[in-house]
């Protein structure tokens, strides 16, 4: 009877003390949680694998191993908690609700893609979650970033994206290196919609000649009706707005009909290593989407990290997986100058701090950076930044392509 | 024109061969096989690993993927259907429950094919070289998955309407009762054909990996593409199989030169909807009930 009762009143004063400690001075953090929603399976898979999933990995891992974060004078390690949002708005929201709610995650990572990380923006500005959106392309980003002022849009627009392509054609027109007959085909989703509607007046006005301007539906499975068309045109520029099994078939397909125009340039999926390993030495100037400082000693160092840390020695994508990895390094720097787990203070440095990243000092400006790779060129198995040519490493474009080889 | 029906013939053949095995399997085994995409991404993997890894040529992988694809189709129908077949009343009652069991086995093969290798996209380049004929220029690689097709398509029709055992699945086809009266094994002709199918998809994965770039969850796509044309061509009969892979392709080829490449889909499903509007069994299926 004693020692029940000693029993009951030592579990009450341990609850007891539990319960205070949770805003008591033991308010000392053992850990940081950091929860994502990622795509593992659906359409969205092969994005997610490439780009975002494995950088993650690599943050996580590398922060551990240095000890974790510095949270004031000591570090504490990452926990994470994830979930498969199956390419799925309503499940990656859900899944965001779970770690916020249930398993009290301190910070969230963001999904892959445009259309997912438009879908979890309202409930992480809700909830007062910085979101930093590495891997979407919208031309709300500056209205956006008004509306939902922790979010961080790293990526930028597609009219941006769409005027850099055309400056450097025009640029490539007055060197009188191309001719101005452009054939431009897109993918109807998304992507391929916002980028063609941006670049078709852009084009125009420049003067250009749209010979072609079509669009295909997503999981088109051949694209040679497409290519011969604009074969017969002749282009001197051709511009594919396209996703990455697209990428892949319209080079295929213009190799294949030796289509040779002046300009190739094809959309997501050309920077991918992929793209590379695929075509061999006939990536040789083939230019895309994206790009990166191929030559910087940060890039260099992080490719090499992300081979040895990858399965399969994968590489990253030459676009968005450096910048992916660079919102990583913000949020960790933000994190470790506010000295704790306050989110709003952490929202605010990232608006107003600077930040060392592979891709070099980084500051936003209404939470947008304020220079982007809109343009990158395979050239001697390095997909290189080319435009716009005023940032740090760009090279020149080599014009005209060369033409196909046999494989 | 020309080129049009030839990238025309070259796609529906594709359709045609995604779909062959699909109208052996729902056609005859009465099964609704619902990872059926995933298997012919399973065989996919299979031959680019063959062909990275080990520089097997995936014409010599064939030889080795469609026997194990019969092994492991029969396996399944053994193991996971049997049961189905054995407690299905009816073979609507099969149809439905068959949906559910398959449904649940396309999660496992493309989370198993997700942990080994990954969401990311695949690709390799083989016979991927011009051809040139009739003047106009098309890809090896699909040329001789066209090759393959017609040859298949030849073997099994020959094989399904010449053969004492061909005659035997389609006597299943039509009505399984009546075909164990004139003593057929109609459990064991059920299995046969499943693996068969099995095989048939397995080939098709092989060959259509040469030219598509693929990742673990597209598999769907094919399930649905094979389904519109096992349904447009007529339920288990391999003619009508390929002549409705053959009409999709060339109409969406046409539509994509002569009109616009964004209609393909449209008139995709609007060809769908006329057939089963003017011959609600099929192109070449024979009204049951």
């Amino acid at each position: 009877m004693r020692t029940s009762i000693t029993r009951r009143v030592a579990l009450l004063a341990a609850a007891g003390a539990a319960a205070l400690g949770l805003t008591g001075p033991a308010d000392a953090q053992t850990s940081i949680k950091i929860g994502y929603a990622i795509s593992r399976t659906g359409p969205n898979t092969g994005g997610a694998a490439v780009t975002t999933l494995p950088n993650y990995e690599l943050w996580v891992k590398e922060v551990n191993a240095a000890g974790g974060i510095k949270l004031g004078d000591k570090r504490v390690p990452i926990e994470v908690v994830q979930y498969d949002d199956r390419s799925n708005a309503e499940e990656a929201v859900r899944a965001l609700e779970r770690l916020i709610n249930q398993d009290k995650v301190d910070f969230i990572l963001p999904p892959w893609g445009t259309g997912l990380n438009l879908a979890v923006g309202p409930i992480l500005n809700r909830e007062g979650y910085p979101h930093l959106a590495a891997t979407a392309v919208t031309d709300r980003a500056p209205e956006l970033a008004k509306r939902w002022p922790n979010s961080f849009w790293l990526l930028g627009t597609s009219a941006d994206a769409a005027k850099t392509l055309v400056e450097l054609l025009v640029k490539l027109r007055d060197e009188k290196k191309i001719g101005e007959t452009v054939a431009m085909v897109s993918v109807a989703d998304g992507f391929g919609i916002d980028l063609s509607a941006a670049a078709r007046p852009v084009l125009t006005n420049a003067k250009f000649k749209l010979a072609y301007d079509k669009s295909y539906p997503v999981g088109t499975q051949d694209l040679a009706p497409i290519i011969n068309d604009v074969k017969a045109l002749n282009p001197d520029v051709v511009i594919a707005f396209s996703y990455p099994p697209d990428t892949l078939a319209l080079t295929e397909q213009s190799r294949l009909a030796g289509l040779n125009p002046k300009v190739f340039y094809t959309g997501v999926g050309t920077a991918f290593p992929l793209y590379r390993q695929r075509f061999g030495n006939n990536a040789q100037g083939v230019m895309g989407i994206g790009g990166w400082s191929g030559d910087s000693p940060a890039i260099k160092d992080y490719l090499a990290r992300h081979k040895a840390a990858a399965p399969n020695n994968a590489e990253p994508d030459r676009w968005a997986s450096a910048v992916t990895y660079a919102s990583l390094q913000m949020l960790q720097q933000a994190i470790e100058k506010v000295g704790k787990i306050d989110r709003a203070a952490v929202i605010k440095e990232l608006q107003t701090g600077s930040f060392d990243t592979v891709i070099g000092k980084v500051k936003l400006e209404n939470n947008m950076p304020t220079r982007y790779w809109w343009v990158g060129q395979w050239q001697d198995g390095e997909f290189y930044g080319i435009a716009p040519a005023g940032n740090d490493g760009a090279r020149t474009a080599i014009v005209p392509k060369p033409a196909w080889a046999a494989p | 024109m020309t080129n049009a029906i030839l990238t025309g013939l070259m796609l529906g053949g594709m359709y045609a061969l995604t779909a062959m095995g699909l109208t052996l399997q729902y056609g005859v085994a009465r099964i609704m096989n619902l990872s059926y995409g995933e298997f012919l991404i399973a065989a996919a993997f299979a031959s680019h690993w063959l062909f990275t890894g080990w520089a097997l040529s995936p014409f010599l992988g064939l030889a080795l993927v469609i026997p194990v694809a019969f092994a492991v189709s029969f396996a399944v129908y053994k193991l996971l259907l049997t049961p189905l077949v054995r407690r299905a009343r009816t073979r609507d009652a099969l149809e439905v429950d068959s949906i559910l069991a398959t449904f649940g086995l396309a999660f496992i093969v493309q989370g198993s094919m997700l942990s080994l290798f990954g969401g990311a996209y695949y690709s390799y380049s083989y016979l991927a070289f011009p051809v040139h004929l009739l003047g106009e220029t098309i890809a090896a690689n699909r040329l001789a998955a066209l090759a393959v097709t017609i040859l298949l398509g030849a073997v099994l029709y020959l094989a399904l309407t010449r053969t004492r055992a061909g005659t035997a699945v389609r006597a299943v086809a039509v009505d399984p009762s009546a075909a164990q009266l004139v003593a057929i094994d109609v459990a064991r002709t059920s299995a046969l054909t499943f693996a068969l199918g099995g095989a048939l998809v397995a080939a098709a994965g092989v060959l259509v990996s040469t030219f598509l770039t693929f990742s673990a969850s597209s598999g769907v796509v094919f399930t649905m593409k094979a389904l519109i044309i096992v349904v447009m061509g007529g339920i288990g009969n391999i003619l009508g199989c390929v002549i409705a892979g053959l009409l999709l392709g060339v109409s969406e080829a046409l539509v994509a030169s002569f009109v616009d490449p964004g209609l393909t889909l449209a008139v995709n499903f609007a060809l769908f909807l006329t057939v089963l509007l003017v011959k609600p069994a099929g192109l070449f299926g024979r009204a049951t009930r």
